[in-house]
């Protein structure tokens, strides 16, 4: 049942006090609003229905969520607190800086932890999301280029890679050049070289890689790119795996954006909002967004004058909400981050540990954060799809792995159990994922019509394109 | 260790025949380097230091909008957002057990598209400024014309953004404006070889665009696209964008200021298959299960870059769907009398304190002698000396336009809303009337 559904004439939930004064206001008739077709409902029906909604939705505190490259790690309630706060929650973007003081420290603080965990100099915290963080870096790539009287205008990004990455180049007016990766499943040197000219502007990577592999010729993909005069993106999907042991700045990197979302624990929220800071090598400070968060020794400002600035990407100031939140999950573990990979990158080894007898393990065994398993021997033998056992994963009470991703991997199961859980949590998902197996082999039916056990049957995403429905006034017609 | 849940490390590496040193030994000895942060805090550290810190904000009697607006949260969408369930899932990937999340995205698109009397809303972009930038590109999509035309008396965040996004792709033409909203002649003289036209309604300096008629005319005569930014808080009372522009944006309602992030970018068009696979950004479309029942899927995919990669309409991925949620509930909270109640409310509070300031000697209110929503301009000649009278007196007053770029002196951005009573006024006018 929709909201719309709930209407009668006469409910209400809304209560609103009188004006100041009540004068007539006359808005002339081609101004004027005619009809509105919004539902009227009553307060308890509107609390019952989408306490319903979210009854009938997973989330990590439902249950295990190894859905790859999303870290889906658990979301501490005290951050959720502190980000409920009213000197978070009330305070406006334009207020007059002596007012504003506790927002900016937050800021800067974050800015400064943010730097040393990945060994970069400078950063901005403006980037909503990982992928506008991307845009942000590339931007910044392109300007300082272009200072420096080089006409480049190509990206090279790995077959791995995340699509946000080329999407972002491109949206940045840059041709990707796609490359492919080794046997490996790392970057392909000799395909670099190849690919390499006086146009290339920089590679966009992530390290480890999608498939969960540090690439080991980091220090040699960094000396190529930067011996062409281009530079090197980092994408900090993956930055759950190296907290305290490695830093992206270290290995040649010169722009990383990070994900709050991932890494640094905030929520998701169903697809948002995230937060996408992004971190440069002091020789690029010049050309971040404006403004940042400065400290002069007794206050904190906003500085607009950044000789080179790529300009605003957003509007204000980033995504403060969740900078409060990551900042007070980054309070609380300090140096414990190297704590939280180990135990991500053991999680994820021991899961493949235990499955790479029935699932293929392409590539080297070694993990870190994630596993790429592939099901395609399953496949060729039962007919059962990755996306079969993504939906019968779903009957057992656990959410899927992400699917067909990195798509180097055919009939690939991306899994990224993260660090906060348990043995006992991971045994049982290896044991539903062994059980699965044997359903393949032995009642390959019951996976194909999977799922079973949900409130819904699996959905016709077919139809949903062939006929777009895509609001109630459209689903009306 | 906070978060880690068990200590079964050993024993794990004991069934899986590692050592601790194996699981790093493939990063390079010379790359490796520790953090130098601090020891982990308790919770009760966390809550005082940062307690310590944030408390160094403060909260005033303020005026100030400008695109971030100090309107009422209902306990009943705060209470919704609190659901873990919601707020610790991830984008609805696999949509069986996503239909919760799934079903609330597409009332937010359903709710949002009767406010703009538009049919396809997306859910959603990161805010209204970068609304404008997708919006211009679309239009350079849609129309293949390397000209968009945007006034001066638009947002100049906005602007900048909108610079930023259409750097070496489009030319942006900057055109006039009056009371009556942008200048028309200015508009015929510009509008050759453009793809789109923007205008904000309100307009940014609070007053209504009266030429809405006139420009649909110039513009769709010269095959271009209208981009209409909206304020949903208006929409009960105004002639809504459906009426009048191809694409509407704006920024969303029901989730606090929080210094300006997270907010929510509304992004919709009309039922123009042209139009929506040009689209940035994420639609839920409306679908059938095995069985034949109702169902939510996240569609028309192949827009977007897990598909189309650098082919893709955008590079949007992570978004604001939690805000799109808040905004669900808070449309249906009011419903369509509320939304017409709190635009009436919001303009009467703000028309009296236009009135209430203008009386005062030395101040002009507004300064454009036109129909005005729930923000105004306020003049005087010493405008910087008055914000910081009003700040010894703990009140934010509105945004002085020239320190945010807006090419206005002595003049600041007032707005009034449905927060404000009439004590907060009176406060206000006595500081004034003693300078």
């Amino acid at each position: 049942m929709l909201i719309f559904e709930y209407s009668k004439e006469g409910k209400k939930a809304y209560s609103l006090p009188s004006p100041i004064e009540d004068a007539e206001i006359e808005i002339p008739e081609n101004l004027r609003r005619k009809t509105l077709n919004l539902p009227e409902v009553s307060e308890i029906d509107i609390v019952r229905h989408y306490i319903k909604l979210s009854q009938n939705n997973y989330g990590v505190d439902s249950g295990f969520y190894p859905l790859g490259s999303c870290t889906m790690k658990y979301n501490p309630k005290i951050n959720e607190e502190i980000a409920s706060w009213e000197k978070v929650t009330d305070i406006h973007p334009y207020q007059d800086e002596s007012s504003i003081q506790g927002s900016l420290e937050i800021m800067y603080r974050l800015g400064k932890a943010l730097c040393e965990i990945a060994g970069v100099d400078n950063i901005t915290l403006q980037p909503a999301a990982g992928a506008h963080g991307e845009y942000t870096g590339i931007k910044i790539i392109k300007k300082y280029l272009k200072t420096h009287g080089y006409s480049k205008n190509e990206i090279i990004v790995p077959d791995s890679a995340h699509g946000t990455n080329p999407a972002s180049s491109a949206m940045a007016g840059f041709r990707v050049v796609e490359i492919p990766s080794n046997e490996k499943g790392c970057v392909d040197l000799d395909a670099l070289h190849e690919a390499v000219n006086e146009k290339t502007a920089g590679l966009m990577l992530t390290n480890p890689n999608t498939l969960g592999i540090f690439e080991e010729n980091i220090k040699e993909i960094a000396e190529i790119i930067h011996d062409a005069n281009g530079l090197l993106y980092y994408d900090g999907a993956n930055l759950n795996a190296l907290m305290g042991y490695a830093k992206p700045g270290d290995m040649g990197f010169d722009v990383v954006h990070f994900n709050l979302h991932k890494t640094f624990s905030t929520p998701h929220g169903g697809g948002g909002p995230g937060s996408g800071p992004v971190g440069v090598k002091e020789f690029l400070k010049d050309y971040l967004p404006y403004p940042v968060v400065e400290y002069d020794g007794k206050k904190y400002y906003l500085k607009y004058d950044i000789k080179h600035s790529i300009g605003k990407i957003k509007g204000f100031y980033g995504n403060f909400g969740v900078i409060v939140k990551a900042y007070a999950y980054i309070l609380t573990m300090g140096n414990s981050l190297k704590r939280v990979s180990e135990r991500a990158v053991l999680n994820a080894n021991y899961i493949a540990q235990k499955l790479k007898d029935l699932y293929e393990l392409p590539y080297s065994e070694l993990r870190k954060h994630e596993i790429v398993l592939s099901c395609e021997k399953i496949k060729r033998e039962t007919g059962v799809t990755a996306l079969d056992i993504a939906k019968r994963i779903l009957d057992y009470g656990i959410h899927a792995p992400t699917i067909y991703f990195p798509l180097i991997v055919k009939e690939a199961l991306m899994i990224e159990p993260t660090e906060t859980e348990s043995k006992e949590e991971l045994d049982n998902f290896i044991d539903v994922m062994r059980k699965i197996y044997k359903e393949c082999y032995e009642n390959p039916e019951i996976v194909k019509s999977a799922p079973h056990n949900t409130k819904i049957k699996r959905l016709d995403n077919i139809k949903a394109v062939k006929n777009p429905v895509l609001s109630y006034r459209m689903l009306r017609r | 260790m906070r978060y880690i849940p068990d200590s079964s490390e050993e024993e794990m590496l004991k069934e899986m025949n590692f050592t601790r040193e194996k699981l790093f030994s493939d990063i390079p000895k010379d790359l490796r380097s520790d953090l130098k942060l601090w020891n982990e805090k308790s919770e009760i550290e966390v809550k005082k230091e940062m307690k310590r810190i944030l408390d160094k904000n403060k909260i005033m009697l303020n005026f100030l909008g400008a695109g971030v607006y100090n309107h009422y949260i209902p306990s009943v969408v705060k209470e919704i957002m609190r659901r873990n369930e919601f707020y610790t899932s991830y984008t609805p990937y696999q949509a069986e057990v996503s239909q919760g999340m799934l079903q609330a995205l597409f009332e937010y698109q359903s709710l949002m598209a009767e406010v703009l009397d538009m049919d396809v809303v997306n859910c959603s972009m990161y805010d209204w400024a970068t609304s404008l930038a997708e919006a211009a590109l679309m239009c350079y999509r849609v129309k293949k014309k390397p000209r968009f035309i945007i006034s001066k008396n638009i947002h100049p965040e906005r602007k900048k953004v909108l610079e930023t996004y259409t750097e070496d792709i489009l030319e942006i033409v900057e055109i006039g404006y009056d009371e009556n909203g942008i200048d028309l002649e200015d508009l015929k003289k510009n509008i050759d070889n453009c793809c789109g036209v923007y205008i904000e309604n309100p307009t940014f300096l609070g007053y209504f665009e009266q030429n809405l008629e006139e420009i649909e005319e110039i513009v769709h005569k010269n095959d271009a696209l209208i981009v209409a930014g909206v304020d949903p808080i208006s929409l009960g009372i105004i002639k809504p964008p459906g009426e009048y522009a191809d694409i509407a944006i704006g920024e969303s309602v029901g989730y606090p200021m929080s210094f300006g992030g997270p907010l929510l970018g509304i992004f919709g068009v009309k039922n123009d298959m042209n139009l929506i696979r040009k689209m940035p950004g994420r639609l839920i479309g409306a679908t059938e299960d095995l069985d034949g029942n109702l169902g939510f899927v996240m569609t028309l995919q192949t827009r977007e870059q897990h598909i189309r990669r650098e082919k893709a309409t955008s590079n949007i991925c992570s978004n604001e769907a939690l805000c799109a949620v808040a905004s669900a509930v808070y449309l249906a909270f009011l419903g369509k009398k509320g939304l017409k109640e709190i635009g009436e409310l919001c303009m009467k509070n703000a028309n009296y304190t236009m009135r209430r300031i203008n009386e005062i000697k030395g101040f002009k209110a507004p300064l454009f002698n036109s129909l005005h929503f729930k923000e105004f301009t306020v003049h005087h000649e010493n405008m910087k000396e008055i914000d910081k009278k009003l700040l010894e007196n703990n009140i934010q007053g509105g945004v002085i336009l020239d320190r945010i770029g807006f090419d206005l002196k002595d003049t600041a951005l007032y707005c009034v809303t449905e927060m404000h009573t009439k004590e907060d006024i009176d406060k206000l006018i006595s500081v004034l009337e003693a300078i």
